[in-house]
């Protein structure tokens, strides 16, 4: 395909404002996606817009401005639906992010329904917010956590997951997209053999959402989840999905208000699903907000992002696997933008100061994914994440940046 | 206007031939002092072995582990300075350090109170990474918790 034809990047780049400043004195190379991704135009300004002349509470309150913003909102839940394939908007809850939603899960769903001897199992690619909050719970309830294997490419070993699986397996959660390397996993596959073994599946997209097609009714997975911020909307929104059948069973995470039918001393009954879910204000603008996020990366066309930074991974790999004593953690097939990497015995934080002063943020350090440093036995890497509104050029001026970092260590 | 930090000034040549080459990197095997350092933001890891002698004087320092060249260096020249002093001189030289690398602005005294570490100077235009050069100051502090003179600290790893 045309490089020019995928996406009209520069076009693009002018939507988010923060691109065109500099940083110590150099462009902005912002290369950082996998923490956060910047904001485009109209996500500033919905919520901006939305703060001045359309903000109050929601679903309580007999006012129309009220009425207006809880309309808002479930327009949002919608779009989120739609986004991710859901059959229902019940099955789109409202959380703070990916992290929230996998807590809500292990608490909510695995207090209730797993007991002594049962098995969890998670990946050696995972975030620490899908492996402490099993483990938490593994404590509590003496569950037995399992970890399936990754090779030398950082890919799943799948014949190690299915000797994993038995009987005594409830839960599998597993990332759809690894952070700290990129891996993308076979998730339809992993919870087809999950249901065979009678275990539920949670998986955490949140590196997946936006560089991705996330279809769930396709996948089949019981539980899904991904953080706004992540997918160019704001902070301190995400979205948790789960099958109605198991967000009906399963008992509240937070109790408080919105979230209730009627509250005497005596008891309380539950409202149904979503709002169950969602005790106490919601993050409301955050919500309204999401919406022209997902709007923005609608118009653009999954298609195309995952085609043109895709060409950005083949791009960088190929460069950055020519400077000198360059090692890229994690080769998988199926691998989404994300390139990991350390220098010689360069510490990753030298790395990540040098670029720094030439205007490119990179993240360093273990990512929040101790375990999968330690399967290839480093503190901790480089590591830069594309997105659609980076360039060729930019790739350029992290090799330039690299060689600056070498000059300084030769 | 604040000056732009300055890389030069935060990787100096010694700094650089520390890191390279750090000096006392060894493990002690029977210390006296014994302590870990680890930065979980960073990942920075390092051990610290001190013998101190009866009259309470470092008789050997040595360090063992991995982090940047910010830590490293800050380590590996810490273990030259302190080698030969008395437990309170050091104490009062880990004090000084840390005052200059987190006091603002800088005292004028302070920069001639801590020697050959005021090549750390530049760090402090690089505020995330003070705690770079401060940890193995911390782990020295930490080793020297459970000493109190005259009595030779039951140490050991």
């Amino acid at each position: 395909m045309d490089r020019q034809k995928i996406l009209e990047v520069e076009r693009i780049r002018k939507d988010f404002p923060i691109l065109g400043q500099t940083m110590n004195g150099r462009p902005l190379v912002y290369l950082d996606n996998a923490a956060t991704t910047q904001k485009p135009v109209s996500v500033i300004r919905r919520m901006h817009d939305f703060y001045e002349t359309e903000y109050a509470t929601v679903h309580r309150a007999v006012y129309t401005l009220s009425q207006n913003a809880t309309r808002e909102c479930d327009l949002v839940r919608e779009k989120c639906r739609k986004y991710l394939n859901a059959k229902n908007n019940s099955e789109i809850i409202f959380v703070r992010g990916a992290t929230e939603a996998m807590n809500l899960v292990a608490f909510g769903y695995g207090r209730k329904f797993l007991k002594a001897g049962d098995e969890i199992i998670v990946s050696n690619l995972e975030h620490h917010a899908n492996i402490v909050p099993w483990q938490q719970l593994c404590l509590e309830k003496n569950l037995t956590l399992r970890v399936i294997p990754i090779n030398d490419q950082g890919e799943l070993l799948m014949d190690e997951y299915k000797k994993l699986l038995n009987c005594k397996t409830k839960v599998v959660a597993v990332t759809h997209v690894s952070n700290a390397l990129g891996t993308i996993n076979p998730v339809r596959e992993i919870t087809r053999l999950a249901h065979d073994a009678g275990a539920v599946v949670l998986i955490d997209g949140a590196q997946a959402v936006p560089h991705l097609k996330v279809d769930l009714q396709e996948i089949d997975c019981d539980f899904y989840c991904f953080s706004g911020h992540k997918v160019y909307g704001p902070t301190g929104v995400g979205v948790l999905y789960g099958k109605l059948r198991h967000l009906e069973a399963m008992d509240p995470y937070q109790f408080g208000g919105e979230m209730i039918e009627m509250v005497t001393y005596e008891k309380t009954t539950f409202t149904r699903p979503p709002l169950k879910f969602e005790a106490g204000t919601p993050p409301i603008a955050p919500i309204v907000g999401l919406g022209p996020a997902l709007d923005y990366v609608g118009r653009l066309g999954i298609d195309r992002i995952e085609a043109y930074e895709h060409e950005l991974l083949i791009a960088a790999t190929r460069r950055l696997s020519e400077v000198p004593g360059l090692k890229i953690i994690g080769q998988a097939r199926e691998k989404g933008a994300i390139i990991s990497f350390t220098i010689g015995d360069i510490h990753p934080h030298d790395i990540g100061t040098i670029l720094d002063q030439e205007g490119i943020a990179i993240r360093t350090g273990h990512h929040c994914a101790q375990p999968v440093m330690r399967r290839f036995n480093i503190p901790a890497t480089a590591r830069a994440s594309f997105s659609f509104y980076n360039t060729q050029d930019e790739i350029d001026r992290l090799v330039k940046g690299l060689e600056k970092v070498q000059e300084i260590f030769r | 206007m604040i000056p732009e930090p300055q890389l030069s000034r935060l990787y100096q040549e010694v700094i650089l031939d520390h890191n390279r080459n750090p000096r006392n990197f060894k493990e002690i095997p029977n210390p006296t002092q014994y302590s870990h350092g680890y930065n979980p933001l960073c990942g920075d890891d390092y051990h610290l072995y001190l013998v101190i002698d009866e009259s309470g004087v470092i008789a050997d320092a040595g360090f063992m582990g991995s982090g940047c060249a910010i830590s490293k260096s800050s380590a590996s020249i810490m273990t030259t300075l302190i080698k030969g002093k008395t437990v309170s001189e050091i104490a009062a030289l880990k004090d000084n350090f840390l005052e200059f690398m987190t006091q603002a602005p800088l005292p004028a005294s302070a920069k001639s109170a801590v020697g050959r570490m005021a090549m750390f100077e530049g760090v402090r235009e690089f505020p995330i990474r003070v705690k770079c050069a401060t940890l193995i100051w911390h782990a020295l502090a930490d080793a020297l918790k459970d000493y109190s003179s005259g009595h030779k600290s039951t140490g050991g790893i």
